[in-house]
């Protein structure tokens, strides 16, 4: 029987609905947008339509492990419950720390959070939405008095004006990206600002892009507050009924003309003054932003300087207005508003104040909350790295390779007496130092709630039973706890229990006399096991006042700061703690691909996601390629003071001169050295604590190996002994890229030892040797079927891998086909079709050059109509409006 | 008209004949001198004949009444045999008298079959492999009797092995060297045809010495004893290591000869009256046994014979193929190099396929292919022309289309 069930995205924070069409045989589902979902109404990007291709089997963590064996729950949970309270016995509660991740469930985070602050008694539970939003936090918190997303979705259909700040939605939030674009279509009148050092390709439905000089952003809103001031655009009223320390922030954004302020933000006069008197002039502005604000060691000033502007204009609260952080994980929101940051305790109560704390101890029952905060971050590894954190439990989440300055964080569990982690995938770089692997369910297994940008909470549903021994991690927190001793606070039996607890912790005593708190979800806190089941996408608050949700917050001017006043926030800019220098003259930029998730332990499952960007790379300027005298598609040494990495350059005036940017996706699992978090300096926000991510002072030069190359297997190959090395996925094969310093002695004998099909009597190898030009290649094919192929080059002469990786697909090899193997082209006739960027319909760019230019199509909806690229998630419309 | 007389009725010297007919068609009264009772054959599908691929009509190339439409006068047999040259008056006679008078001379007497050094070469059964005569002495033998021994691994060796073991006999081939067509083919290459001939019921002797060839009272050869002391049963033993000019008129006309018979770049001996071509000449050092240069000397010879006078002889490299059905094999230029050169390779051994190129300063000089020879004549060209390779090297074993 087909059976379709309705659940979430497990990516990004936009969090839209899917539609699971779940198969007869094991593990088998069709994916597609769920229409009646708000987030995204049917859509989905390239990332959520691939999922069906993530659910397999292979690589997951299946049966807990201790110290390297398999063992059973019992005996890991009671290693897991026992070294923890021998720990605290010893060391105190601080010594014990949990790392917990935006791709927790809320009912995972509830527990996880509930353990550590309310009965182990510590503050130490921080997560990797750290990393990633809490500058909003931050910002927000300051501001409003509380951590509130005023807006939502709703808001692009109505704005006049939406402005993206530090946002390449177009990639990192699609289905969001694509509703502005459809919004900017319906109405051509809404302007769109584009604020980013590069030209990304979210620029490409801009009106205006201000490649702003990287981490001057509080200069331009300090800018934009004072012009608003000249201009005589305030919102005297609002100002004064609503808001406190506006002449602060007035004075503090001083009085820089508009070619002071360009000047510092290198950007030209004219396109400043466009932007600002832009805004100027539009009332329905929204403000969208995300990393490139947050990830900085001024992110909540950055915020709060974007924030500035709305509250003094009073475009906030009100539909088609307002700031509106992109949130970057599936459930960051849903970690947020059960306290799993270590400076919140929970339900957006934090511990600034005693009764507050007192609280939540009545409602949790236990007299040993933590009653301060615990360590974020960047500050936790350093603790585990000093030894004062002595046993950690890392949850859904790889710091090893997404934390800067990754290689100390590498260190510091290699040399912490205790490191637990549960995680889905058996195989990823933080699971490597773990004493003990716990087996959590996947995405398509798993059920409960998560929260997106706009405050939806909507249910992910499990598709599948569980797989192996694999456990919810809510079920494996509530076992470590009760046998921690904490029996009767953790009896859960399912995760409707939890929820319900949650939302009365978040309507306990939440009123004006005792504690106003934005989040309130008190409605649900009876919900019967049946209604949470059927639970549909709802915006919280959902208590009396809101029973069916709430579209938006602060329409009636009141904030939830002591005085009920949103505050203006005086911002004095401050550059980037580290700045480039004699040794270290770049700008080191990193964020996310299109088509990959974080650290890739699920996106590089599926094949097709990994066409697009198969190899980390570093996107350079081309007076900068020139100076430093790199070549395109050669491999680059990136250096700053913490770590190196190696990447392929690829020359773009995207790019700014003296910027570099990474992605951050690649960890040890897929390239040897392409892991930009050993790079990354650990510097934090003084106020947030979120790293500076996106500024670090870097050098770069080429990496010179004696050979390249790439294999493609059809098997797995296990390659450890070159320098540079690449491993990508693909439809039916495995393709390596390689590189390295030294040659081996023959590679004949070298490929037969390695490469040789051990299970089949009699491979049949093809062979080219060109000793003299440095050049080997060879070709291994069995049952008339391309098994393994090499090219080896002294220099990067190699052809484009498009063309073999395709006959992987063969059932049998045509002779022309075979005698064409070592070319590494098609034979005469066949066509090339080139890189593919059209990744839901496999399109290749030489195939959409051909069509451009054969058929004379002028825009990417013609080459849409006669080729389908583009027609699905639409996020390679940029790249054919490129080629266009 | 002037007196043009052609010793040798062969493929170079009639070559010349027909282009020089081409080029001045009145300026001579030509005659031709031949050994062979026929008109002219293409010598070279000999082997084709054998393995009953082709009849003899099917290689002639002139028949007599050719010769008589083209107003020459061919005297063809054995008697008439060219025995003497009279440089002095110009004069050549034949075994049987006939004498005819030149103001030019072309000689073009071939080659003839180096009989190896070994006791029993005379004996009954004992031929080489280089006329029709020898060829219709092997179709007989190959009716009446069973083994067959080739001396000679190379082209001419392998083509009459093949053909006899098509008509049905038991073919052994002893070989000097541990690879076959050692001079055309490089070891790799040389063991995949030996593989390939195997399969064909071929059986190879290599790296061996022939110590005696062992008769019967009649005469007649029986066994083949070789240095090791093993034995080998032969009712056919065929010489096939190699040719040698035939000089021994022109010597004993006081041409001089080297190890050829010595010519200057328009084909002229140190008589200027007296032209040669073809497997009996010598031209800076090199001697000849394949046709192609031999055809270019024809060329080059018409064009000073008729007077035009601007053609000059170089000796190019030259391809090899092998004639035996269903085996492709290819090879020109240096294709050994030395420690100056690059060599590329390409090897698919389940489709029988190899491919070596050899390069010297950005220049293809060597071929050898075996399998898929397809693209030889483009290798051909490239090493002629002198082209630099750079741009297409990755490329180049894989030929002109891909």
């Amino acid at each position: 029987m087909n059976n379709t069930i309705k659940t979430t995205c497990p990516y990004c924070g936009v969090g839209c609905g899917i539609s699971a069409l779940v198969g007869k045989q094991d593990l088998q589902v069709t994916i597609s947008g769920d229409s009646s979902h708000p987030a995204n109404f049917g859509r989905l990007c390239s990332k959520g339509s691939a999922l069906g291709e993530t659910v397999e089997l292979k690589g997951r963590l299946l049966q807990p492990k201790i110290y390297g064996r398999d063992t059973n729950w019992t005996e890991a949970l009671d290693l897991v419950a026992n070294t923890f309270i021998k720990t605290i016995e010893t060391y105190g509660p601080d010594a014990v720390a949990i790392y917990g991740s935006g791709q927790l469930l809320t009912e995972d985070y509830y527990v996880a959070n509930k353990l550590m602050k309310g009965f182990i008694g510590s503050g130490n539970m921080d997560t990797n939405s750290r990393l990633c939003m809490s500058s909003s936090v931050a910002g927000h918190k300051r501001a409003f008095g509380s951590d509130t997303v005023p807006g939502c979705y709703d808001d692009f259909e109505q704005a006049e004006m939406i402005v993206l700040i530090g946002s390449n939605a177009a990639w990192c939030h699609p289905v969001s990206f694509q509703r502005i674009r459809a919004a900017k279509e319906a109405n051509p009148a809404l302007k769109i600002v584009v604020i980013d050092p590069r030209r990304t390709s979210t620029c490409d439905i801009a009106d205006l892009h201000l490649a702003v000089a990287s981490g001057s952003d509080a200069i331009l809103f300090n800018g934009l507050l004072h012009f608003l001031s000249r201009q005589n655009v305030l919102n005297k009223t609002y100002i004064d009924a609503h808001t406190e320390g506006f002449s602060e922030a007035l004075k503090a954004a001083g009085s820089h003309s508009i070619e002071q302020v360009a000047a510092q933000c290198l950007v030209t006069v004219e396109d400043l003054h466009c932007f600002y008197q832009w805004f100027a002039s539009h009332e329905k502005v929204m403000s969208l932003y995300s990393q490139g604000i947050n990830q900085s060691s001024s992110g909540t000033d950055k915020v709060n300087a974007i924030i500035n502007c709305h509250l003094a204009t009073g475009r906030i609260g009100k539909p088609g207005m307002g700031p509106f952080s992109l949130t970057g994980q599936p459930n960051a929101m849903g970690g947020r508003e059960v306290g799993g940051l270590a400076h919140q305790l929970a339900a957006h109560i934090d511990f600034s104040n005693s009764d507050d704390i007192d609280r939540v101890a009545r409602f949790w029952g236990t007299d040993i909350i933590a009653q301060k905060p615990g360590l974020a971050a960047v500050d936790l590894f350093d603790a585990i790295h000093d030894g004062k954190v002595k046993a950690v439990w890392i949850m859904g989440t790889n710091p090893v390779v997404s934390m800067p300055n990754a290689n100390k964080v590498k260190h510091a569990l290699l040399h912490c007496d205790f490191v637990v982690v549960s995680d889905c995938i058996a195989n990823t770089d933080t699971t490597a130092l773990a004493h003990v692997l716990l087996p959590a369910q996947g995405w398509s297994e798993k059920d409960g709630t998560v929260t997106n940008s706009e405050r939806r909470i909507s249910r992910q549903r499990a598709l599948f039973s569980p797989s192996g021994n694999a456990k919810p991690d809510w079920w494996i927190i509530t076992q470590v706890a009760q046998r921690m001793g904490f029996k009767q606070a953790f009896s859960y039996q399912n995760t409707s229990e939890i929820f319900r607890e949650h939302a009365a912790l978040s309507g306990f005593e939440n009123n004006p006399q005792q504690s106003l708190r934005d989040f309130d979800i008190s409605a649900f806190a009876n919900i019967s096991q049946h209604d949470y089941d059927r639970l549909q996408p709802i915006q919280w608050p959902v208590n009396q006042a809101y029973p069916q949700g709430r579209a938006r917050f602060f329409e009636d001017g009141q904030f939830f700061t002591r005085s009920g006043k949103a505050q203006f926030i005086a911002i004095e800019p401050r550059s980037p703690v580290n700045l480039p220098d004699k040794n270290y003259p770049l700008i080191l930029n990193t964020g996310r691909l299109r088509d990959q998730w974080h650290t890739m332990t699920r996106t590089a499952i599926a094949a097709k996601l990994n066409q697009h960007k198969p190899e980390p790379f570093v996107d350079v300027h081309p007076l900068d390629a020139l100076h430093y005298k790199l070549l395109p598609n050669t491999l680059a040494v990136i250096e700053s003071r913490c770590g190196s990495m190696i990447a392929r350059v690829q020359i773009t005036d995207n790019q700014q001169q003296g910027n570099l940017f990474v992605p951050m996706h690649w960890t040890e699992q897929y390239a040897s050295q392409g892991s930009m978090g050993a790079l990354v300096n650990p510097v934090v926000d003084p106020v947030s604590k979120q790293p500076e991510s996106k500024h670090t002072p870097v050098s770069i030069k080429t990496y010179q190996p004696v050979w390249q190359g790439f294999i493609l297997s059809r098997r797995e190959l296990t390659i450890t002994e070159t320098d540079y090395r690449v491993k990508i996925k693909g439809e039916q094969f495995y393709r390596y890229e390689l590189a390295g310093k030294t040659l081996p002695e023959d590679w004949h004998n070298c490929v037969q030892k390695n490469l040789g099909c051990k299970t089949t009597k009699n491979p049949q190898w093809q062979e080219y040797q060109d000793a003299g030009k440095g050049n080997y290649r060879a070709a291994q094919i069995i049952n008339h079927q391309l098994e393994t192929i090499i090219f080896i080059a002294a220099d990067n002469d190699l052809p484009e891998r498009n063309w073999l990786t395709g006959l992987f697909a063969k059932t049998q090899l045509e002779t022309p086909e075979r005698m064409a193997l070592l070319t590494g082209r098609p034979p005469l006739g066949t066509p090339d079709v080139g890189t593919i960027i059209c990744a839901c319909f496999n399109i290749g760019e030489k195939t959409i050059r051909t069509a451009i230019k054969e058929k004379g199509f002028k825009t990417h909806q013609e080459v849409g109509v006669c080729l389908k690229a583009g027609t699905n998630c639409g996020s390679c419309i940029p790249e054919i409006k490129a080629l266009l | 008209m002037l007196s043009l007389v052609v010793i040798g009725n062969g493929m170079a010297g009639m070559r010349t004949v027909e282009e020089l007919l081409t080029a001045t068609p009145d300026k001579y009264n030509i005659t031709v001198f031949g050994a062979e009772p026929y008109g002219n054959y293409n010598r070279i599908m000999l082997s084709s004949v054998l393995c009953g691929e082709k009849t003899l009509d099917d290689i002639f190339i002139n028949n007599r009444q050719w010769y008589s439409n083209n107003g020459i006068t061919l005297h063809a047999g054995v008697d008439k045999t060219v025995v003497r040259i009279d440089r002095k008056n110009r004069k050549v006679y034949a075994q049987d008298g006939t004498s005819v008078g030149y103001d030019r001379l072309l000689i073009a007497t071939g080659s003839k079959a180096v009989i190896a050094a070994i006791p029993g070469n005379d004996l009954e059964g004992v031929i080489s492999f280089r006329d029709i005569v020898d060829v219709n002495k092997m179709l007989t033998y190959s009716k009446s009797h069973n083994k067959a021994v080739v001396l000679g691994g190379g082209l001419l060796g392998l083509e009459a092995a093949n053909g006899l073991a098509l008509r049905g006999m038991d073919v052994t081939v002893i070989h000097n060297n541990e690879v076959l067509l050692n001079r055309q083919m490089d070891q790799q290459a040389g063991k995949m045809l030996q593989k390939e001939l195997e399969q064909r019921r071929l059986k190879f002797k290599m790296a061996t010495k022939t110590r005696q060839l062992i008769g019967d009272e009649n005469g007649h050869i029986t066994a083949v004893l070789f240095e090791d002391d093993s034995e080998l049963a032969c009712d056919l033993f065929i010489m096939a290591i190699g040719v040698r000019p035939h000089i021994t008129l022109a010597q004993e006309s006081g041409l001089y000869c080297e190890r050829g018979l010595v010519v200057n770049d328009t084909m002229q001996s140190y008589d200027p009256r007296i032209y040669e071509v073809g497997e009996c000449i010598q031209h800076r050092g090199d001697t000849f046994g394949l046709v192609a240069p031999l055809f270019e000397q024809a060329k080059v010879c018409a064009n000073h014979l008729s007077a035009h006078g601007v053609a000059e002889y170089i000796t190019l490299p030259t391809a090899t193929k092998l004639k035996v059905t269903g085996i492709n094999l290819f090879s020109v230029g240096d294709f050994m190099g030395d420690e100056s050169c690059e060599s590329i390779h390409f090897t698919d051994a389940a489709l029988g396929i190899y491919k070596k190129l050899v390069i010297k300063a950005n220049k293809l000089i060597g071929a050898v292919l075996y399998g898929d020879t397809i693209d030889g004549s483009w290798y051909q060209e490239l090493l002629e022309k002198e082209a630099p390779v750079a741009d297409i090297r990755d490329r180049l074993i894989f030929g002109r289309i891909t």
